[in-house]
């Protein structure tokens, strides 16, 4: 693979970051501006719109728009940006406790208007910025700063809730498959209307140190063996799958997006 | 408003906020329904489509003051309206556009609170929630109309004051005024010139940030930024509308009021003087900043100062802090939801003159 000049969305002045050594933030970011640099932007065209947490430090090592919002509040503002400005390409780049716990109301909802926008999650399986505490999509039984016994609630899929609430573009896969991140993450962009990226990334300083996983290199082999192709999941049993993340592609379709309705509407819209 | 050529309208309160919006070019609006502001929403659903601007109800009050949040970097001129309960969940993004710089007009129709409180009943016991609501050192543009003609003026120069200070303005009114039916003067020809939305790159964050909008955590970087957010308005307190004086310069009582209780006052004053007394009366436009010097002139040379509010003394304390000597500042106050009517004050202004 020819890799194009994705160095000139970098603001190379702003590093080093603030990531751990073997955090998966910076593959993200990489896989980003890989997809820009293919996509061929102009700085001007692009905005990268994140919240608050380890992954949505991003904002601060690029080069072109960037805006952080509140936390889990991202979408909101997105909302009326995207009415102000609706050509501008937002990409959201928020993580696992930002978008499925208190920002959850606004993820439905930018969801059910199918508001074009292509939201990434960095999904480290918890609240790395804080010290590992659990998050909605951590698994159920791993060991957290406040689930020393095993967490005991449920997990989300977020994949699935942002479908049933009118999403047009869904797909989960981890770092570890770079080339499917990239195709995913540039099909998410290329998508006019609501499109989400989950994406698995490792936190080896809480959550592979607290469950024992190893390292940045084992926490990369764990979400390879963890990881299952959609299809494969769908033949297990709910026992087994609950041992299993599914990486793929869930739904892609063609609904008009939020701006075009409500140009269309003519008048008020939610 | 049926005829928009009428420069002459009647018009309610929460009207009067959303023709000034509309004059004054505000093209988005986002809300979610409260009482006793819903109004704005549905006049803004209604109309702002009709001149080019859009209407977004939002999932909830945090969701909306983000969505004008993002609007106005946008370039859109934008607003959302909302009461107590409501306001209390837009704190932390207020705080973000102080921070973060963006201009945009909260409209806050206050009722009677605490909590769920009274949705239907006035009260005027906002007053430090707008200014200290949202955490940590900032500083906003608070402005209080007293009734339907200054919702209107008020409102208008609200979003040109967002824009010029790069802030978060509040206009606080009140239930009653909210309905209140009165005439309203509108300017449909006034000229505005929109300064944001340009074409510069947008780099914007809640984190302390240096001038380039990177995060910082620098201790020189982080003075400079609190500093200058502060002294931008508190510096400039003469560009924003200065408080109403009415009455004797040398007065026996001197009355302060704002909003609804400013017009019970007006006529408790004008009441005082038809018996000859030396009265006069403040009525306060901008409550924050707080005129601390136009009350510290006025009141050095009052003999009482009357603070007339609904509400348990907020602006009472101001008044103090000001140096006036507190043995010579009294409060008029109500919280059973009904207004101080000027008979109230009357009596409180004779029964002051007649101990003295
Ligand atoms: S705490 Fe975890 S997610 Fe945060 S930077 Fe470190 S490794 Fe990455």
């Amino acid at each position: 693979m020819v890799i194009p000049d994705y160095k000139k969305y970098l603001a190379g002045e702003r590093l080093p970051h603030i990531w751990c050594a073997g955090c998966g933030n910076g593959i993200i970011l990489k896989a980003l501006l890989i997809v820009l640099a293919e996509l061929n932007f102009k700085s001007e065209e692009i905005l990268l719109a994140t919240g608050i947490g380890c992954a949505s430090r991003a904002g601060d090592y690029i080069s072109f728009q960037r805006f952080q919002g509140t936390h889990g509040r991202t979408l909101a503002f997105v909302t009326g940006l995207k009415i102000a400005r609706p050509n501008l390409r937002v990409i959201c780049l928020i993580g696992d406790g930002d978008c499925a716990a208190i920002g959850i109301g606004h993820l439905i909802h930018a969801a059910r208007r199918n508001l074009d926008v292509a939201v990434l999650v960095a999904n480290n399986l918890n609240y790395g910025m804080t010290g590992g505490q659990f998050s909605p999509l951590t698994p159920t039984k791993s060991l957290t700063s406040t689930s020393r016994a095993g967490k005991l609630g449920a997990t989300l899929d977020i994949c699935r809730l942002v479908e049933v609430a009118g999403a047009n573009y869904v797909a989960r896969t981890s770092v570890f498959y770079h080339g499917e991140l990239r195709k995913f993450i540039r099909e998410a962009i290329s998508k006019t209307g609501f499109s989400l990226v989950e994406i698995l990334t490792p936190c080896p300083t809480y959550y592979g140190r607290y469950n024992k996983i190893g390292g940045p290199g084992e926490m990369l082999i764990w979400f390879r063996d963890k990881t299952v192709p959609l299809n494969k999941y769908l033949q297990m049993n709910p026992e087994e799958q609950k041992e299993y993340f599914w990486r793929g592609k869930l739904v892609e379709r063609d609904a008009p997006d939020f701006y075009t309705r409500c140009k269309n509407g003519g008048g008020p819209d939610d | 408003m049926t005829e928009e050529k009428n420069r002459v309208q009647f018009l309610s309160g929460n009207e009067a906020c959303v023709w000034a919006g509309i004059h004054a070019k505000a093209r988005f609006f986002a809300g979610y329904p409260i009482s006793p502001a819903t109004e704005i929403a549905e006049i803004c659903a209604q109309e702002l489509p009709k001149h080019g601007g859009f209407y977004i109800q939002m999932e909830d009050e945090i969701g909306s003051i983000a969505a004008v949040i993002g609007a106005s970097l946008g370039g859109l001129r934008a607003f959302t309206a909302t009461s107590g309960p409501g306001l209390a969940l837009m704190q932390e993004n207020i705080g973000y556009a102080a921070m973060a710089e963006v201009p945009c007009v909260i409209i806050n129709v206050q009722r009677f609170g605490p909590s769920t409180g009274i949705a239907t009943k006035p009260a005027q016991s906002d007053v430090m929630t707008t200014r200290w609501g949202t955490p940590g050192d900032h500083s906003l543009i608070v402005l209080a109309p007293s009734g339907g003609q200054e919702c209107y003026d008020l409102t208008f120069a609200a979003f040109g004051l967002a824009e010029l200070f790069r802030t978060p303005v509040i206009v606080l009114i009140d239930a009653v005024i909210a309905h209140l039916r009165e005439k309203v003067t509108v300017k449909t020809e006034e000229k505005f010139f929109l300064i944001n939305g340009d074409k510069r790159v947008l780099r914007v964050t809640g984190l302390v940030h240096d001038s380039f909008g990177y995060s910082s955590d620098e201790p020189e970087v982080t003075e400079k930024l609190i500093t200058r957010l502060a002294q931008k308005i508190e510096g400039h307190q003469m560009l924003l509308p200065r408080p109403r004086f009415y009455g004797s310069e040398r007065p026996e009582v001197l009355i302060i009021s704002f909003g609804i209780s400013a017009r019970a006052a007006r006529q408790a004053v004008y009441l005082a003087e038809q018996e000859d007394l030396a009265v006069s009366l403040l009525e306060l436009k901008t409550l924050w900043p707080f005129p601390e010097e136009e009350i510290r002139k006025i009141g050095a040379k009052a003999k009482t100062v009357l603070v007339a509010e609904l509400n348990r003394g907020q602006v009472q304390r101001e008044v103090r802090a000001c140096g006036i000597s507190p043995e010579k500042v009294r409060g008029i106050n109500k919280i059973d939801t009904t207004v101080i009517t000027p008979s109230e004050i009357l009596n409180e202004i004779l029964t002051v003159i007649k101990n003295d």
